[in-house]
């Protein structure tokens, strides 16, 4: 197994995660898309350390904070995401254009 | 290597099994026009990447994937899209018309381009040695809580905060009165 | 005078050191607050007097009681040690003359500050009741005061600076006076000819001041004095001019011809004002000044021909201005001419040398004068008005005031024993000796002038007498005496008149001559051992020819009663109308004359004051309005053409660059705007966009 494939997939879910959250309109499916980017760095992570034979297993370390983080980031997106529903009564961030000039 | 001599090896038919439905999982994910199946794409997803790492031998992180995202996450995904409304059957109106997805896709292939040929140039052939048995969770845990028990620390204070926000947040607002049943 | 020059000059040399007299100790000491009590005292009045209980009057009042008691002592002390003495502070220093502000204390001071005192606070006693009722009491009494203080500043004054500002401060006191009753246009008009006529007069003053100080190097009066004896002044050959200028300057306040004309015309103020100030102290200050200066006109080596002029002058305006008197209607007229005329006596005695004699006559008339005014005050009370056509009988209503009015009379007419007598009688024997002694034609001019003039002051005198007193009443006001507070002066004037004469008997008392003459320098004149028998066996018989002349032509037997008969229609009692007057007596070229004061007014109206209201005033505002404010509406034009420039610099560049800037700040946010769009996923793209450019430096770097 080469490195080289693990680094391609990771690189792979990044992009089709970025292209999510470019593309989706429905704000929980942007987190949606947020979570597979996540998971991509994940993969690569892991990749690495393993590649490496790292003695203190940094990659993976660093993978359960990735992990940790993205769930915290998760939950604290969907509140946001239920304010804004409750407000808006839409989940559409199309919407969300008050901002604009 | 060749991709002959790739695919001539056994772990690579199992890599190719595995990544190819977690790829294509995440590909249904941003483009389903059904907010539910899209949600359940990601649970393909994520399993997928927790058997790679249950292939590279990183058990600890694989079974923690399956227990927090996927025991986790994806119930806050779905209990988001119940409380949002969003329409449970087909819509067109979960993505952004053709004139913006173009430019995202070719943003996308741009990336992915540019970091695959990065990629390939530096490490072209280098082979991933598996250990004999999977890494040992104690010495994850000991790594945790030695080395990097600094942002241990802080990850907990975030995901205190993030607890916290969480429930401030979403909650009610004490001002408005809530409906009592009569 | 005396024989030859050279003796008294010399005589004075030697002699002037050996001054016998006292000091004066600590009153002399404290003899400063004379002129400075009542002038502060004008100023509470100013201020306070409204809140007083009596109105300014008390404290008016009180002031010159001060000065008179002050006074009072002062004399006491003088007659019995002599006090000559004068301190003064340094006020400033203008080149070589050192400006000082003082008192001098001798005789001559003394005798001022006792008239002034005594005269005075029995006018504003009187003026109490006078001037009651009047709207501005309070303004007159500061004013009365103010008067007071300028005149006793004057005649204390060590220096000619001094006597300038006391001099003006009675001037500016008395054109304040004069135009008291100002909602009369007249009263106005004569306000500002007296100070007018006077401020020529004071031209001539200042200069000639500025002459004789040049001339010594000094305003002192003391050192003037002292260096022209030393011969270290240049006073031998620049004294006539100065003292010609200064004598000038004292025809203007003493009302001597030509500059007579304002006095007639300031009886337009209250009568307390006309007694004291236009009879018995203001124009006196002009022989004040004479008097004051008299060690400098006594010397023909200085003062060279001077005393003729001097004679000349006083001699004219004696007799002429007698002679306006006869044809006056106006009771405070008669008085005011009368007054003009004994000034005339006063300054011809100067001038022939008689200094005690003129000043014993100045004295003696404060008083008689004074009372004769404060009288006819009364009268002018009683029937509501100044003419004597309004007037007649009024002894039967007026008992105090008519026998204190014929005391002041037979005073100033020269009867004897009163006061007149004595004093006349001393200037015409000094003229007259004078004449015999130097043979100067001037003397035997002022002696026949002043013998003819006798004669005139006792027939306008008689006339007006019994034109107001004798008679039938022909007011149309029921006539009552005064009250008291207005008679007890007038008695005790009339005290005056009747006994100041006996100071100066010639060869039995000379107490008076004594006493003014207690001063630094020693002044030569004339003692007369003995009464000149000779000179009154002439003159009291043209007194009472002239009293008799008055009663023959406009005495009681001389009324005229016109009776008229009134419709009605009741024949049983026809209505009858009388109207009772007196004769008027028209010599057909001289009474035009007389009447018309000689036309001196007419003179300077259309030679002086109508020139100078007209062409010359407008010409001076020409000059004022296009050549002297010139440059300020140049400086101000210019100004206004460089604010406008100022101006359009500062909306275009000024504000050019903030608008400039605001508007780059505009354009920069407009611009900057539209990098952050509302769009969600815009604002990823975007943030996503600067993470790849940061990854790639770090790549590239």
């Amino acid at each position: 197994m080469t490195i080289v494939q693990f680094i391609l997939l990771g690189a792979a879910m990044f992009s089709v995660g970025l292209y999510g959250v470019l593309t989706r309109r429905n704000a929980v499916l942007i987190l949606a898309s947020v979570e597979v980017m996540l998971a991509a760095v994940n993969v690569n992570l892991v990749a690495f350390d393993v590649y490496l034979a790292d003695q203190a297993s940094t990659g993976q370390v660093f993978a359960l904070f990735v992990i940790a983080l993205a769930a915290a980031e998760a939950g604290i997106g969907i509140a946001i995401v239920l304010m804004i529903f409750r407000n808006r009564h839409s989940a559409d961030v199309d919407e969300l254009d008050l901002m604009r000039y | 290597m060749s991709v002959g001599d790739w695919l001539s090896e056994l772990a690579n038919w199992v890599f190719l099994l595995l990544a190819i439905p977690t790829l294509v999982a995440s590909v249904m994910v941003v483009s389903s026009k059904n907010v539910v199946r899209a949600v359940l794409y990601l649970v393909i997803a994520l399993a997928g990447t927790a058997a790679l790492f249950l292939m590279l031998g990183a058990e600890f992180v694989g079974w923690t994937v399956v227990l927090v995202y996927l025991g986790a996450v994806i119930i806050l995904f779905l209990i988001g899209i119940m409380i949002t409304r969003a329409p449970l059957t087909k819509s067109v109106e979960l993505s952004e018309p053709m004139s913006a997805k173009v430019p995202a896709a070719l943003l996308s292939f741009l990336l992915f381009g540019v970091v695959a040929w990065a990629v390939v140039q530096s490490f072209d052939s280098k082979v991933i040695p598996l250990p004999d048995e999977a890494t040992r969770t104690a010495e994850l845990g000991y790594s945790i809580f030695t080395s990097w028990v600094i942002p241990f620390e802080v990850v907990s204070f975030v995901l205190l905060a993030a607890l916290i926000g969480g429930i401030v947040l979403a909650r009610q607002d004490p001002a408005t009165p809530v409906e009592q049943p009569r | 005078m005396v024989a030859s020059a050279l003796p008294l000059l010399v005589f004075i040399q030697e002699n002037h050191e050996e001054v016998h007299a006292g000091d004066g100790g600590t009153l002399a000491e404290f003899a400063w607050l004379i002129p400075v009590v009542p002038m502060v005292m004008a100023f509470a009045i100013l201020f306070f007097g409204k809140f007083s209980p009596w109105k300014g009057w008390g404290m008016a009042t009180a002031a010159l009681g001060f000065v008179a008691v002050y006074g009072i002592v002062l004399t006491v002390v003088n007659l019995q040690d002599g006090i000559v003495t004068q301190s003064a502070i340094d006020v400033g220093q203008i080149g070589i003359f050192t400006i000082e502000w003082g008192v001098v204390v001798d005789g001559l001071s003394i005798m001022m500050f006792f008239l002034v005192g005594i005269v005075g606070f029995l006018v504003f006693v009187y003026a109490n009741g006078y001037m009651r009722g009047d709207p501005r009491y309070t303004w007159f009494f500061a004013s009365f005061t103010l008067f007071a203080g300028g005149m006793l500043v004057l005649v204390s004054a060590p220096n000619l600076i001094q006597l300038i500002v006391g001099w003006e401060l009675v001037g500016v006191a008395s054109y304040l006076l004069i135009g008291h009753y100002w909602e009369d246009l007249e009263n106005v008009d004569a306000a500002n000819k007296a100070f007018m006529t006077n401020k020529v007069a004071d031209a001539a003053l200042f200069l000639g001041a500025i002459v004789m100080a040049a001339s010594a190097g000094t305003f002192n009066f003391a050192e003037i004095f002292e260096r022209m004896i030393g011969g270290e002044t240049d006073l031998a050959t620049l004294g006539f001019w100065a003292g010609l200028l200064l004598f000038i300057g004292a025809m203007g306040k003493s009302a001597q011809f030509p500059f007579h004309v304002w006095l007639p015309d300031a009886m337009a103020g209250p009568t307390p004002v006309s007694a004291l100030m236009h009879a018995a102290t203001m124009v006196t200050a002009g022989v004040y000044l004479l008097a004051r200066l008299f060690p400098f006109y006594q010397l023909p080596e200085f003062a060279g021909s001077l005393n003729t002029i001097i004679v000349i002058i006083g001699a004219i305006t004696l007799f002429f201005m007698g002679l306006l008197a006869i044809v006056q209607d106006d009771i405070k007229r008669v008085l005011a001419y009368s007054t003009v005329s004994q000034l005339g006596y006063m300054v011809a005695a100067m001038g022939v040398g008689a200094y005690s004699a003129g000043l014993f006559h100045l004295f003696t008339h404060a008083f008689f004068k004074g009372l004769l005014f404060l009288g006819a005050g009364s009268v002018i009370h009683a029937v509501h008005s100044n003419y004597m056509k309004d007037m007649g009988g009024l002894r039967r209503y007026m008992p105090v005031t008519f026998w204190t009015f014929l005391i002041g009379t037979a005073a100033l007419v020269g009867l004897f024993p009163f006061a007149g007598f004595w004093s006349k009688d001393e200037i015409i024997a000094s003229a007259y000796f004078n004449a015999t002694e130097n043979a100067e034609a001037a003397a035997w001019f002022m002696v026949a002038l002043s013998i003819a003039g006798a004669f005139i002051t006792a027939f306008y005198m008689m006339r007006a007498l019994s034109l107001t007193f004798f008679g039938t009443y022909r007011g149309t006001v029921e006539p009552h005496e005064s009250k008291s507070i207005m008679t007890i002066p007038l008695i005790l004037l009339a005290v005056g008149a009747a006994f100041t004469g006996l100071l100066n008997i010639p060869g039995l008392t000379s107490v008076f001559t004594g006493w003014v003459t207690t001063r630094a320098f020693p002044i030569m004149e004339h003692h007369f051992d003995a009464p000149d028998i000779l000179l009154i066996a002439i003159v009291t018989p043209v007194v009472l020819l002239g009293l008799g002349a008055g009663w023959l032509l406009w005495g009681p037997q001389r009324e005229l009663v016109h009776t008229t008969i009134g419709e009605t229609d009741d024949i049983s009692a026809p209505e009858r109308q009388t109207t009772v007057e007196r004769p008027t007596y028209s010599v057909p070229v001289l009474t035009p004359i007389l009447v018309n004061k000689y036309y001196i007014d007419d003179l300077y109206m259309n030679a002086l004051v109508r020139p100078t209201m007209g062409p010359i005033a407008d010409a001076t505002v020409w000059v004022d309005d296009h050549v002297i404010d010139a440059v300020p509406n140049l400086v101000a034009l210019g100004s206004k053409q460089i604010a406008e420039a100022v101006v359009v610099i500062d909306t275009n560049a000024v504000d050019g660059v903030y608008h400039a800037a605001a508007g780059l700040t505009g354009a920069t946010g407009r611009f900057l705007r539209l990098l952050l769009p509302g769009n969600v996923h815009q604002y990823v793209a975007l943030s996503f966009a600067g993470v790849v450019a940061i990854v790639a430096l770090f790549i590239i770097f």
